[in-house]
């Protein structure tokens, strides 16, 4: 049977991961440098309660907007960590994840022909969710030579009178660049003179090595035209409990609930109840779980310095983002035969966007032994290269 | 990065000093240099290895001793600490507060042999009141470390 489809929906290419991901699933053995999730477990202390959630049968529906224990800690945590001030009933919304928090945002935002422009390299969900909101992806290329981070000037240039948002996902996935607060008040005075608004996903705010994060929504006149979006997967490796949200202005976060409770209903009632006590207790997990991280990335960074590939040093997430142009091959050339040659999966850059091309995503998600064999098949993997 | 390394080699004695150096960010020459002064200060007391004995049918017997005593005059507990601690027996002893002063780990080859460390020289010491001892049965959990092996990575190998 021919099974007539959505158009906008076929037209959409799939996840450069997942092509990637069906390559190295085939394989046995492989020693992976590619996922996008913590090692860690989610912190017992958090399982514990989840498991006490399901004890005392906490397993119905919740508000569509969330526990509203969850939203009162959601907003003291980001005030506490981040100086925000957000309203726990009107402005606060616990979605399943950041991803869904992405999507609303979109679909409460966007009018057909609207224009979202997204900073590539980034996150792949981005751009397939504008073009189902029916809106029009404007990519921005950033660049190694400005360690990734959005430059006012290349804001300024890609802005139409059709410019409806401005995509903003720092610390980043795939880079590990970060905005820093100098960087972030140019952007926003672009934002401000164009009118336009910033969804800002936050997810990786926790990880940063280089100071502490600083939100968009922080800078003077930004919380009124910014939704912010954050979540416990990376901060309290918490992937798989599905649970992240989303502040903003209470007339955008109105309608980001009606689409969530037409569509999802409400978060997960379990995981909501264990990131209660995530973020009551957390704090002393995301420390122990960031120096790991730090002393990983610093290992990777001496690795390739001792190696000679070139890699800008990224102080945010937990990825690293080295350039591989020199070896004469396409990111995506360098990572089969990697892979096929020493059976070690990293992801092509270009999963990530066009400008992601000539570098690899090397995720430090990995105990420090999986790091070190794997930067060993790399090294000679390269002196074969140059053979 | 005194802390920091010490936290490192806290739960892994045998991490190589090139890798340290690599994920603190100095060379390798900065990490011996710390480690010695740590060692000669005393800070870095050993290394030791963590063994599951059970696993390769070695009979070991571990107990746990509760030992009241008299502290003595001048010295309080430290002088008879001291008596106690000195055998090789004694894997670990401990000043406890609450119910009872000292608690001794002991680690013997058989029952037997606990037996008669506990009557023959600790009850006799002559400032010991009292002694209850208790055996490990199962060892579930020892230094920070779950002795059951854990799951390998569930993580889906790209996402």
């Amino acid at each position: 049977m021919t099974y007539n489809l959505s158009e906008k929906v076929l037209n959409i290419k799939p996840s450069g991961i997942r092509k990637f991901f069906d390559l190295v699933a085939e394989r046995k053995g492989v020693i992976s440098l590619g996922v996008g999730e913590p090692d860690f477990n989610t912190p017992w202390h958090i399982r514990d309660e989840g498991i006490y959630a399901f004890e005392k049968g906490r397993t119905f529906y919740t508000s569509n907007s969330g526990l509203k224990e969850l939203r009162i800690e959601i907003c003291n945590y980001l005030h506490r960590k981040f100086h925000l001030t957000y309203e726990a009933l009107t402005e606060t919304l616990v979605t399943v994840g950041g991803s869904e928090a992405i999507d609303l945002a979109f679909r409460a935002l966007i009018n057909e022909g609207d224009e979202v422009i997204i900073p590539e390299p980034c996150y792949v969900s981005y751009k397939p969710c504008a073009i189902l909101a029916n809106a029009k992806p404007v990519v921005i290329d950033l660049k190694a030579e400005n360690d990734f981070r959005l430059k006012a000037s290349e804001l300024r240039n890609a802005i139409t009178d059709k410019t409806k948002i401005l995509v903003l996902a720092f610390p980043n996935n795939p880079t590990g660049a970060i905005m820093e607060r100098k960087d972030l008040e140019e952007i926003a005075k672009v934002v401000i003179e164009k009118n336009i608004y910033v969804v800002s996903d936050e997810i990786y705010a926790e990880l940063t090595y280089k100071g502490k994060h600083t939100s968009i929504a922080e800078i003077n006149g930004m919380k009124d035209r910014t939704i912010l979006i954050n979540g416990f997967s990376k901060a309290y490796a918490m992937t798989g409990w599905r649970l992240g949200y989303a502040c903003g202005p209470k007339e955008i976060i109105q309608q980001m609930t009606k689409i969530h409770q037409f569509a999802i209903m409400c978060a997960p009632t379990v995981s909501q109840y264990a990131a209660v006590e995530a973020l009551k207790n957390g704090d002393s997990d995301i420390e122990m779980m960031k120096e790991a991280y730090n002393q990983r990335r610093r290992f990777l960074l001496n690795s390739f310095k001792e190696m000679d590939i070139p890699c800008f040093e990224p102080y945010g997430a937990f990825y690293v983002f080295p350039c591989i142009k020199k070896y004469g091959m396409t990111s995506e050339e360098f990572a089969m035969k990697f892979l096929e040659e020493e059976n070690v999966a990293v992801v092509p850059g270009t999963a990530f966007g066009d400008s992601g091309e000539g570098f690899l995503r090397i995720s430090y998600a990995y105990s420090i032994d999986n790091l070190k064999v794997a930067m060993e098949k790399l090294k000679s993997f390269i002196a074969k290269l140059k053979q | 990065m005194r802390e920091e390394l010490l936290r490192l080699i806290e739960n892994n004695s045998r991490i190589d000093t090139k890798e340290l150096a690599k994920m603190l960010n100095v060379t390798e020459v900065d990490i011996l240099n710390e480690l010695s002064k740590l060692e000669s200060e005393n800070v870095i007391c050993g290394y030791f290895t963590l063994i599951d004995w059970e696993k390769i049918s070695v009979e070991k017997v571990t107990a746990l001793i509760e030992v009241r005593v008299t502290p003595q005059r001048g010295q309080g507990f430290d002088k008879i600490a001291e008596r106690i601690y000195n055998y090789p027996e004694v894997k670990s002893a401990y000043l406890i507060s609450g119910g009872y002063d000292i608690l001794v780990i002991l680690e013997e080859k058989s029952l037997k042999e606990i037996a008669s460390f506990v009557s023959d020289k600790l009850s006799t010491l002559e400032s010991v009141l009292s002694t209850a001892t208790h055996f490990i049965l199962k060892k579930y959990k020892d230094m920070g470390t779950i002795l059951e092996k854990q799951h390998d990575d569930d993580r889906e190998v790209i996402s």
